[in-house]
Formats: structure tokens, C-alpha cells, sequence
């Protein structure tokens, strides 16, 4: 198992936001999590990088106990991870380059020279070419997203995050950002989990796709058995129809 | 009844329950600068821009306060001492006045809301766009990027900036004195040497210096522990001007009840 989250509990004060989470991510796989806003899948992906920690379980990634390691380790270990943020988080006082370059300045002996071919190269790839003088604020968003993923990939991660990287594009942006997904898995072998509740979405990029709700993965399967599936929450969810949801409850 | 006549005592325990997550907080936040220190390779090529930000942007206000306070102390010596005390002491009070109390203080408080307002907000901002969360991801420690750089320059260009403020309201007085006052020169340097002593200067620097770590370091505090969006970042400024004013007054009593018994 390349990412794997044990029986893990979270909570925020009083409220339980994960009661019991688990899940298996296979090695070279991309895999969705899916649920209705604000039922914990950001505070899940989270704790795959240790940026939260479980209150109880445990949460392991190439074979290392996240919870457990030391700062130096977990830096080390999320050189490994790549993180596309919900609203891009680029650093607002730096160009696209340099915030493209920012992971590459941590890596030992790596030259402003091949940084910054690097940065070039990822831009390309995430058809960005000519934007990398740009500051943040002078890109669209579907812009910003992308220049998100190529920060993201510039450290040739194994494993990538994917925190609702659609939400709020149009449809063109939406499938594009899709076709870089597919790429990220299918060129360069990356692991991938992504956030989501845009099914057309998930269905597209996805070999695997798991429902969270009420803390825990309700369903677990492949697009065709999400596709086929009985159970009512999961209909509810993807059929849009809140009085599914209401009976299961 | 019994529930109503519970809850101030509820009020209390949270309140409490409150500041000493607060004072974790804050231990936390300076272990972690702290231990930060040593990634030199991090915060190094931040420290330059931070003092200029900190320091050399900030000269321009602290200059301006001090200006007018050295005209209104030479005035109010001269009022206060007609008659009754020689003029010369003009130049004692507006000496001593600016150097071990008004320049540093001053200048701290107006800093307060220059220099550790912006490090609240900008530090917040980034709390809730999740830039500091991404810092993290990208294997950078956010202590060693942001909070170091930021004290360190806070450290080093507050006394920096209240030596300026104090020789700025030391010139004015004098420039008031002779050209308000009917003083010669003679007489306004005769009182500044009077009582003058070295060690009055380094309490100024050793206040700025203490004045500096807490206006960025309470900036940062605030900053860090921002959420909830625009408001939560205007909620964080505030809380970091007022606290961190309130210190600078603590600090200055404990300072003046320490060093100049």
C-alpha cells in the first residue's frame, strides 16, 4: 500500500469530523474521495502530509507512520508528496516562477540554472508557457489552479493530493484540468488522491472512488460499481437527490 | 436557576481555559523560532528585506513623532520651570525625557501599529489561504520563514530607529529652545550634559530591543493563530496592537524598576 489512513479520528473542539476513517490507496493509482461540502475530505487529505494530525489512528505513506515522524522526517517525506490546494495558495508576493520554483530551492544542489528550467518545463506542461513573470493576482482562476499543479509536480513527487481541483472552473478549464490528472498518472506514474464533489469529474480521472460521510468511508469501488451501486447514500450523492440522503440518515 | 448560576462560573473556567491555550500557543510559537534558528538557509535571504520593511520604512513616522514630542517637551519644561528652576534644564529634561522614556515608548507604540499590524495581517492572510499550510508542504518550516526573519529584523532595527527618534526630539527641543525660548546654546547643551550618562543610552537600546521582539513576535502570534477569513485577519491585527501596546507598557515599568534603581 503506498497510502494507507487506519481507523483515524479527528476532531475540531466538539465537533467529530472523522470517526474511523480508513483507506487503502494502491501504488500508481488515482483515487477519489468523494462527499458533500464540509464533511472532513480536506481534513482527511491533510493528514496524509501531517499538516493534521489524528487524534487516534494512524496514517502511513511509503511505508512511514506519519503521526510518528520527526520535523525533519516529515520534510523529508513531503518532498515526496506533492499538494494542489482548493484555492491554488500561491504565495501572493511572488511571481508564478518563483512560487513554481519554491520546492526546487529546498533540494540540495540544485543550481538557479536547472531551477529554473525545471519551473519552465512544468509550466509547459501545464500550458502556462510565457505566464511565469506573472504575480498570482493576475491570473484567472482556472490560471491559478493550474500554476498550483505545476509548483505541485516541479519536485517530481510520487504522490500527488488533489484538494477539489475543478471546483468553480468552467467546463473547458474543468477538462483540461482533468487531461493533466490522466497525464500526471499515465506519463509520469503518479499516485494520486483527489477531492472532489464534481462526479462528471471523479468518473473521468478516477480507477478507484470512495464516498465519505457521517466520518467514515461509506463505499469504496470502482467507477463502474459507484455507477451500479444500491446504497442509497451513495445514489443520493451522485444522483443529487437529497431525499435518498435523508432516508439513510 | 441552577444552570444560570453556573454559567459565570463556566464564563470564568473558559476564559482561563482560553489563556492558558494561549500561553501553549505562544511557548510553542517560540520553541519553534527557536529551533528555527539554525536553518539559516531559510530565513538569511529574508533578513534584509524584514529590516528594511521593519526598520527603514518605519523611520519615517518614528521621526515625525519625535520631532513634535521634542518641541512640546522644551515648551513644557521652559512653562513648567519659569521662575523657579534655571532655564538650562531645559536641556536636562528634554535630554532625559526622549532618551530613557518618550523616545523608546513612543516609538514602540507607534510601531505597535505600523510594523506588528502588518505582520498580523500578513501572516493571517496567509493562515487563511492556506500559504503558510503550503510552506509546509513545500518542506519549508513557516517558524524559520516567517517568524524568524521578522523578530530577528524587529531585534536589530528598533533600537536602530528609537537612537534616531531620541537624537530627532533631542535636535527639536534644542531647535526650540533657541529659536522659542530666548536659550542660547550654551545654556540647552549646559542642562543635556548635566545629568547625561552613557548608561542612559543603552537603557534605550535595551528597551527598543525588548520593544522589537515583542511587536513582531506578538504579530506573528496573532497571525499565525488567525481564522476565519477577512474578519478573522482584521480581528488578529487588532488583538496584535493591543497586546502588544499593552506589553510595551508592562515591559517598560519592569525595565525602569530592573535597570535604573
Amino acid at each position: 500500500m503506498s497510502i494507507r489512513l487506519i481507523d483515524v479520528h479527528k476532531a475540531f473542539g466538539e465537533k467529530q469530523v472523522l470517526t474511523g476513517f480508513s483507506l487503502d490507496i494502491e501504488e500508481g493509482q488515482t483515487l477519489s474521495i468523494i462527499g458533500g461540502s464540509g464533511v472532513g475530505k480536506s481534513v482527511a487529505l491533510k493528514h496524509v502530509v501531517g499538516l493534521l494530525e489524528p487524534d487516534s489512528g494512524e496514517v502511513w505513506v511509503d511505508g512511514r507512520n506519519v503521526s510518528v515522524l520527526s520535523q525533519e522526517e516529515l520534510y523529508e517525506l513531503r518532498r515526496d508528496v506533492g499538494y494542489v490546494f482548493q484555492f491554488a495558495a500561491l504565495f501572493d508576493s511572488m511571481t508564478v516562477n518563483d512560487n513554481v520554483g519554491m520546492g526546487l530551492k529546498r533540494i540540495p544542489g540544485w543550481t538557479p540554472a536547472r531551477i529554473s528550467a525545471r519551473v519552465e518545463e512544468c509550466l509547459h506542461l501545464v500550458d502556462l508557457d510565457g505566464y511565469g513573470d506573472r504575480f498570482p493576482a493576475e491570473l484567472s482562476g482556472g490560471q491559478r489552479k493550474r500554476a498550483g499543479l505545476a509548483r505541485a509536480i516541479a519536485t517530481e513527487p510520487k504522490y500527488l493530493l488533489y484538494d477539489e481541483p475543478t471546483t468553480g472552473l468552467d467546463p473547458v478549464t474543468t477538462a483540461v484540468i482533468d487531461q493533466l490528472i490522466v497525464r500526471m498518472r499515465s506519463e509520469l506514474g503518479v499516485t494520486g488522491v483527489v477531492i472532489t464533489h464534481d462526479m462528471d469529474s471523479a468518473f473521468r480521472i478516477s480507477d478507484r472512488i470512495a464516498m465519505l460521510y457521517d466520518g467514515r468511508i461509506r463505499f469504496e469501488g470502482t467507477p463502474d460499481e459507484v455507477r451500479g451501486t444500491q446504497d442509497r447514500v451513495v445514489r443520493g450523492f451522485i444522483e443529487g437527490r437529497p431525499d435518498l440522503l435523508e432516508v439513510a440518515s | 436557576m441552577r444552570i444560570s448560576l453556573l454559567r459565570p462560573v463556566e464564563a470564568v473556567g473558559q476564559a482561563v481555559l482560553s489563556a492558558v491555550a494561549a500561553v501553549g500557543r505562544a511557548g510553542q510559537l517560540g520553541l519553534g523560532a527557536v529551533r528555527a534558528l539554525r536553518k539559516g538557509s531559510i530565513w538569511g535571504p529574508h533578513l534584509l528585506p524584514q529590516m528594511a520593511k521593519i526598520g527603514v520604512d518605519s523611520v519615517p513616522i518614528a521621526l515625525f513623532i519625535a520631532l513634535f514630542t521634542g518641541v512640546v517637551l522644551s515648551l513644557q519644561a521652559s512653562y513648567t520651570f519659569t521662575g523657579a528652576i534655571p532655564l538650562y534644564f531645559v536641556g536636562t529634561l528634554v535630554g532625559k525625557t526622549m532618551v530613557l522614556e518618550l523616545g523608546p515608548v513612543l516609538t514602540g507604540l507607534a510601531l505597535s501599529g505600523r510594523v506588528g499590524a502588518n505582520i498580523a495581517a500578513e501572516i493571517g492572510t496567509m493562515r487563511v489561504t492556506e500559504q503558510v499550510d503550503a510552506l509546509e508542504t513545500l518542506a519549508y518550516d513557516p517558524n524559520a520563514y516567517l517568524v524568524v526573519p521578522r523578530v530577528l529584523a524587529g531585534a536589530l532595527m528598533f533600537p536602530m530607529v528609537v537612537l534616531l527618534a531620541n537624537g530627532v526630539g533631542v535636535l527639536a527641543g534644542w531647535a526650540t529652545s533657541l529659536s522659542l525660548l530666548d536659550m542660547s546654546s550654551q545654556e540647552f547643551l549646559k542642562g543635556l550634559r548635566l545629568f547625561f550618562r552613557s548608561w542612559d543610552v543603552w537603557f534605550s537600546v535595551i528597551k527598543s530591543v525588548s520593544f522589537g521582539i515583542t511587536v513582531t513576535s506578538v504579530g506573528c502570534f496573532f497571525g499565525f493563530g488567525t481564522t476565519g477569513g477577512a474578519e478573522g485577519v482584521g480581528r488578529a491585527t487588532t488583538r496584535s496592537v493591543v497586546v502588544s501596546s499593552m506589553i510595551i507598557l508592562v515591559l517598560d515599568a519592569f525595565w525602569a524598576a530592573v535597570l535604573l534603581k
